[in-house]
């Protein structure tokens, strides 16, 4: 349809990314994926047992079809994320995380100062940053300006389903990000992520609004087409929206 | 410290309200998005008793949207059955004739080491209160001990000082449950006789010391049956509601152990019913809808099967409230606590989470994290 999502040195045809922490099975996060069409998945650092890389979520996963972020979710603060990244690149993981730093375990929003501290050493230490971030523009550009591959504003709180609850903002992000912004957390429904990607988002990233549904494979699938027709709308340029009627040439009796 | 907030609660109109037999607040209470003080406590009450299918589809729902289809594996692993207690309730009662065990290093690595192959990654130390015994040094090297094996090590001791808290999360620990037994202080100070458990305000305060000394994860709860469940859950709900914005950083859990009907020993002064528990487990949940719920083996397999898409957000399994009991010692030779009543093994309660379509999760947790301090 159009060339493909570009992070870092990758590249990727979907644009649409997926979490992986509240599934009811492996085997239903795996049908998912497929139906999905996403090449990107999330994967918590805090679920991974160092130990026995073979073992639990990572045996799941097949690196060969799939590219695996690990995320830094449960770290508090930056040092927390900089030295559990550390962890996941020693281990031979990956040296792209999804920055992740949320003091505040009831929402788990994230904390602008410390993601910002840590992007910077990530950054500073060779890795591909992905930080997630509330939707407030003037941290997207600070973090731009880290070095970040990306950067991904929450549309609202992870897990709430509640859709794009602050469009303003996210569209400011959009507007003046030279990374690719992806929306991450609070998709509830396919129309809000196609109203995401209509809106010029780069990608989004789903995961509780199709893990806790009645039938997240169902979902998967739906979630996939609202991104390739949000997608495809605003590559369209949708006619503006109004309620009165346009003529086509209301200047044309002016003399030239 | 949550004692001040203890004695301004006005326990006058909470009694009444948990007793409030009107439909129209219940039903009200169970509609609203975000549920205030006053609301948990008429989900308590005998009104809401007719409520629970709506309760429990608003818990599950809730409960997914925040920890998604997983329920939290750990193991407990007791230290030792010495105390200095006098818990008229309690099976390591220093009046019991019992054997009493407190594990050697030696033991201490044999246990650590079967749960380990069983594959969990979380672990509850407990140990009764015999600090001559099993003084904060010993708990501090158990600690360091047990995090060479497991990322998460909880621990269920006696009360201790900020201080004290501080060199245990140095040392590795990361959550800290301490159950008031009972808010009501006159049946506290009757069941406590004597001890330093006999001091209600120093045990109401270790939360608060907890989270000052940076534990990440805290569990709070009552011991259902020794005064009336109603007041008692409803002070639960207050302290942790507490702890959750007062510790923002602090991951809050609770848990709802009950007695139950014992011929030789203690009479309870009530006896939760099934019913009566899933109902404060609801209300409980409506009204804190981030705050981790436990269930132990001290509930049927019956009971817990059926719970574990309603709100639970982590589990044990085949557990052994005996020291040593994992490796080392018969049940004779060193007595538990309390009687097992799901004596499933592991694998068998994994496949019974897995059969309600749920994900049982062993490892979650970063060696990583620390301890946080406000």
């Amino acid at each position: 349809m159009d060339g493909n999502l570009k992070i870092g040195d990758k590249e990727f045809k979907s644009r649409f990314m997926m979490g992986t922490g509240k599934f009811s099975s492996d085997e239903v996060m795996n049908r998912c994926l497929a139906a999905s069409g996403a090449e990107v998945i999330t994967v918590a650092l805090r679920r991974v047992d160092i130990n026995r890389p073979d073992a639990g979520i990572l045996a799941a996963l097949d690196p060969g079809k799939i590219f695996i972020l690990p995320n830094t979710s449960g770290a508090q603060n930056a040092d927390e994320a900089v030295r559990t990244a550390n962890l996941a690149r020693a281990m031979g993981l990956s040296n792209w995380v999804k920055l992740e730093v949320t003091p505040d375990p009831k929402y788990l929003w994230p904390d602008g100062d410390e993601t910002l501290k840590a992007a910077r050493i990530l950054v500073q230490e060779g890795f591909v940053v992905l930080p997630y971030i509330g939707p407030d523009p003037v941290l997207a550009r600070k973090l731009e300006d880290a070095g970040t591959a990306a950067v991904m504003p929450l549309a609202a709180p992870i897990g709430s389903n509640k859709g794009i609850r602050s469009a303003d903002t996210i569209r400011m992000i959009i507007e003046q990000a030279g990374i690719p912004v992806v929306i991450d957390a609070g998709l509830g429904s396919p129309s809000d992520a196609a109203l995401a990607m209509e809106m010029g988002a780069d990608a989004v990233m789903i995961n509780t609004a199709i893990s806790a549904s009645a039938d997240p494979e169902k979902l998967a699938e739906a979630f996939r087409l609202a991104v390739l027709a949000g997608r495809l709308a605003y590559l369209g340029g949708m006619a503006q929206k109004g309620d009165a009627a346009k003529a086509s040439s209301p200047t044309e009796w002016l003399v030239k | 410290m949550f004692y001040d907030e203890y004695l301004k609660l006005d326990r006058a109109s909470m009694g009444k309200a948990v007793l409030s037999e009107e439909l129209a607040k219940a039903s009200g209470a169970v509609a609203r998005e975000d549920l205030r003080f006053e609301d948990f406590l008429s989900l308590l009450a005998p009104a809401a008793a007719g409520l629970l299918d709506q309760m429990a589809l608003r818990s599950r729902a809730i409960t997914q949207k925040h920890f998604g289809k997983n329920i939290g594996m750990y193991i407990p692993l007791y230290l030792s059955n010495e105390c200095t207690n006098e818990c008229v309730y309690c099976g390591f009662n220093r009046n019991n004739d019992i054997n009493r065990r407190t594990l050697t290093e030696h033991e201490l690595d044999q246990e650590l080491a079967a749960i380990k192959q069983q594959g969990y990654d979380s672990i509850l130390l407990l140990t009764g209160e015999a600090p001559a015994r099993v003084g904060l040094g010993t708990i501090a090297r158990c600690v360091t001990r047990a995090r060479e094996l497991f990322t998460q090590v909880s621990l269920e001791i006696y009360p201790m000082d900020t201080d004290g808290y501080k060199r245990l999360v140095d040392s590795g620990a990361t959550g800290l449950t301490v159950y008031q037994e009972t808010y009501n202080r006159e049946t506290y100070s009757r069941v406590h006789r004597s001890g330093r458990k006999a001091h209600f305000q120093w045990r109401l305060e270790a939360p608060d010391r907890a989270a000052l000394a940076g534990f990440r994860k805290i569990g709070i709860g009552a011991l259902l049956g020794l005064s009336d469940w109603r007041v008692d859950a409803a002070h639960v709900g207050a302290h942790a509601a507490y702890l959750m914005r007062k510790y923002w950083r602090t991951e809050v859990s609770v848990s709802f152990p009950r007695m139950r009907e014992c011929p030789s020993t203690f009479k309870p002064a009530c006896i939760v019913t099934d019913r009566e528990l899933v109902q404060m487990m609801f209300a409980l949940r409506l009204y804190l809808k981030s705050a981790g719920i436990a269930l132990s083996t001290r509930e049927s397999q019956g009971f817990r099967d059926n719970m574990i898409d309603l709100g639970v957000t982590s589990m044990s399994a085949g557990s052994k409230t005996n020291p040593g009991g994992y490796e080392t010692y018969s049940k004779s030779e060193s007595q538990g606590q309390f009687e097992i009543c799901d004596d499933r093994n592991t694998e068998q309660v994994v496949a019974a989470i897995r059969g309600k379509g749920y994900c049982p999760v062993f490892k979650d947790w970063s060696a990583t994290f620390g301890g946080v301090r406000p």
